[in-house]
């Protein structure tokens, strides 16, 4: 699904990816851990496209195709999704249309035809259900105003009604209590499917354990430092990151 | 990414002005220039009775005395008064009759899309229209429809013939002709516009509106409008404007004043399309434009909404006078600029009567060289006890060489009073258009849907049917103003 070769990222000419190599097959769930400052939300915005992180060199591929080169909207519809950390507002746009506005993008992208307002009702609602929100959620303002769990809460919304090929989980359990915690996880598990894939990233073991990753991958200083199953995760929470910087 | 953004500004000031076509038809124009003479010749040729004729005398000689303004924040080259001409008119036999009418002229306001024909009013939905091209109203439909309720709506012209009485009483009683330079220019030599009164406890029928086409070429367009909403009345109000794309500036130099007595409520809308002028600021509209609103009675209202996209300047402050105790003033606006427009714009809320309420709520947007100017004013007087202001400034900027600026000035003389104050600019979030692209939403599509969110509020107090050209002419407007 997803093939990452050597991939070095800057920032305002600082190097923050220092060459990283990973892979993610389809219908596998990958989990990257790491310290604040590792790079872990820098690897996110560099395989969505986010200009503002320049790639030095190396490439990213989906599904065999060089997206390296590719803008963030046509990444997008290729399949990719990323659960961001910090949702940005935007005010007086509902949560319905712009929603809506998304779904129907792919749709097109696909040849579909666009989703009816009753269906899109009609779809959203349930997962809302799910989420333990309102139904009042698709009237308000994209993440203006919300809580900090509304804001993961909406992210998980969107992912479940765009069912993409890749998501990225940008620390979607950073700041939630447990029970959206659970939620959140929840839905999570809801997508995870074998024809998908999906990278968790977190400081936490946390939402592991509700989600049960397939590989646990170590970020330290921008590179890759170490992979293994579950028990790497649970290693983490007993030891900290200390043991593996040197 | 600011390259690719300004290939993308550069590409979008290559668009054609929609509504920039000529109009070719016979037409009486003056010859340029102004003195008494020009005002007397103007008066007779619209018959008007000897009083007016000496007011417009009045408010000419006035104007000679004063200065052009030159506080705003606006940069043009001198106006030279007298190679204006004073009044263009196609030649029509008869306003009474449609099929008299030169097809050349209802094809015009059919490719500006607006229908003169009565039997085109859609179920449900009837928007009155009163015509205006060049220096006279064409037609003013659903006239009778109206009268059977006693509202009057027509021509300032005809209002003058008609109703003497009503246009001697108010006009000028909310502007009068000292006001401002171009209030008095106005004062001297209008030409038309509309005139509506609504008797006591009537609620209007039907919306109202004029549409302003300015077609003929070195001419001025000075319009004057009156409203007047009787005890208990109700109206809607709205006014289009476009002009076709000429090489030299036209000037617009308009007067509305609106009085709503007791309990009565006036809403004016305003979509303003003038022609901008090119991507070099060459040709567009002056607009210097003095709207006012008195809320004469207890408990009036007056609520103005404009959504002002066109012309190569903009100066417009339309203001509410709040004497009625507990009347209301409100002022919602949607300003854009681009290329090399500039819009000096806001209000001026003047608090005299008791409980009086005023709400400011104006969005600026900048994209090109554009440059936006908030000018709001907010007085409260001795005796206005328990006045409330809210005022909210929002600027958005569109690239790095547009511009944003906002000048409140406040002025409280009673202490009981409570005033809000919020203001914002931002640029437009390359987080925001990042987030929606990763939903797989195009460019163009996140901007207009990022800036329609941003006048959400302003477009809710438009009526329907123009809250959907509102949005429309925001998204043509802006098409391609990002990379």
């Amino acid at each position: 699904m997803i093939k990452i070769k050597n991939l070095q990222v800057s920032i305002d000419e600082k190097d923050i990816l220092k060459g990283i190599d990973l892979e993610i097959p389809k219908g596998e769930v990958h989990a990257i851990m790491g310290r604040n400052g590792s790079g872990k939300s820098t690897l996110a915005n560099a395989i969505a496209g986010n200009e503002k992180y320049e790639v030095k060199n190396g490439s990213i591929h989906m599904n065999n195709i060089d997206i390296t080169e590719m803008s963030v909207e046509n990444r997008a519809l290729s399949g990719i999704f990323v659960c961001f950390q910090y949702p940005v507002a935007i005010p007086g746009v509902s949560m319905a249309y712009f929603l809506r506005a998304s779904i129907n993008a792919h749709f097109e992208h696909q040849g579909k035809e666009e989703m009816d307002a009753v269906e899109f009702l009609n779809k959203s609602k349930k997962i809302l259900n799910e989420l333990n929100l309102d139904d009042s959620f698709l009237k308000r303002s994209i993440n203006d105003g919300f809580s900090g769990g509304e804001k993961k809460k909406s992210e998980i919304l969107q992912l479940l009604c765009l069912n993409p090929k890749f998501a990225i989980l940008d620390e979607t359990d950073s700041g939630l209590d447990i029970d959206a915690l659970k939620t959140v996880a929840n839905g999570v598990n809801k997508f995870n499917s074998k024809d998908n894939s999906t990278l968790i990233i977190t400081h936490y073991e946390r939402l592991l354990q509700y989600i049960n990753p397939d590989v646990v991958h170590v970020m330290v200083d921008g590179k890759i430092k170490k992979s293994g199953d579950m028990s790497l995760a649970k290693e983490i929470e007993k030891k900290g990151y200390s043991w593996l910087l040197k | 990414m600011i390259d690719k953004n300004q290939k993308i500004i550069d590409k979008n000031l290559d668009q054609e002005y929609k509504y920039g076509f000529t109009t070719n038809i016979e037409q009486i124009k003056f010859e340029p220039g102004l003195d008494e003479n020009v005002i007397r010749k103007l008066s007779n040729i619209k018959n008007e009775p000897k009083w007016l004729l000496n007011w417009r005398l009045k408010a000419y000689k006035n104007w000679k005395k004063m200065k052009e303004p030159t506080w705003a924040n606006i940069h043009y080259g001198p106006i030279d008064y007298q190679a204006l001409s004073y009044y263009a008119a196609p030649k029509i036999k008869s306003r009474k009759n449609l099929d008299e009418v030169d097809p050349e002229i209802l094809d015009t306001y059919n490719k500006l899309g607006i229908s003169l024909n009565e039997q085109k009013r859609l179920e449900g939905v009837g928007v009155a229209v009163d015509a205006i091209f060049d220096s006279v109203s064409i037609t003013t439909t659903f006239k009778d429809e109206l009268a059977k309720q006693g509202v009057l709506f027509c021509s300032f012209s005809e209002a003058v013939i008609e109703y003497p009485d009503l246009v001697k009483k108010y006009l000028g009683s909310v502007i009068p002709y000292t006001d401002n330079y171009f209030a008095a220019l106005n004062s001297a030599v209008f030409s038309d516009g509309s005139f509506v009164y609504i008797p006591k406890n009537v609620k209007c029928p039907m919306e109202l509106s004029t549409y302003f086409r300015m077609n003929a070429s070195n001419t001025g367009q000075f319009e004057r409008t009156l409203i007047i909403a009787d005890e208990g009345s109700e109206v809607s109000y709205l006014e289009g404007c476009t002009a076709p794309m000429r090489d030299e500036n036209q000037l617009h130099a308009a007067c509305v004043e609106l009085i709503a007595h007791e309990d009565a409520t006036i809403k004016y809308s305003t979509i303003q399309n003038w022609y901008a002028g090119d991507k070099n600021g060459k040709g567009g509209i002056y607009n210097f434009v003095t709207k006012r609103g008195i809320c004469a009675g207890d408990r009036s209202k007056i609520s103005w909404t404009q959504v002002e996209t066109g012309s190569a300047i903009t100066w417009k402050y339309p203001s509410v006078i709040l004497k009625g105790n507990d009347s209301i003033g409100e002022f919602y606006s949607v300003a854009v600029t681009k290329n090399k427009q500039q819009a000096d714009t806001g209000t001026k809320m003047i608090h005299i009567g008791k409980n009086t309420k005023s709400t400011i709520i104006s969005k600026g947007i900048s994209a090109g060289e554009g440059q936006n100017t908030y000018r709001g004013g907010v007085k409260i007087l001795k005796n206005a006890e328990n006045a409330r202001n809210f005022s909210q400034c929002d600027s958005i900027l569109i690239g790095d060489k547009c511009g944003a600026h906002t000048f409140p000035y406040i002025d409280v003389k009673n202490q009981t009073a409570k005033m809000e104050h919020e203001a914002s600019t931002s640029s437009i979030g390359e987080d925001q258009l990042f987030y929606c692209n990763q939903r797989g939403i195009k460019l163009d599509n996140a901007v207009s849907m990022i800036v329609n969110g941003f006048c959400k509020e302003v477009f809710e107090e438009l009526p329907m049917e123009f809250a959907v050209e509102a949005k429309q002419l925001i998204e043509v407007t802006l098409e391609n103003s990002v990379g």
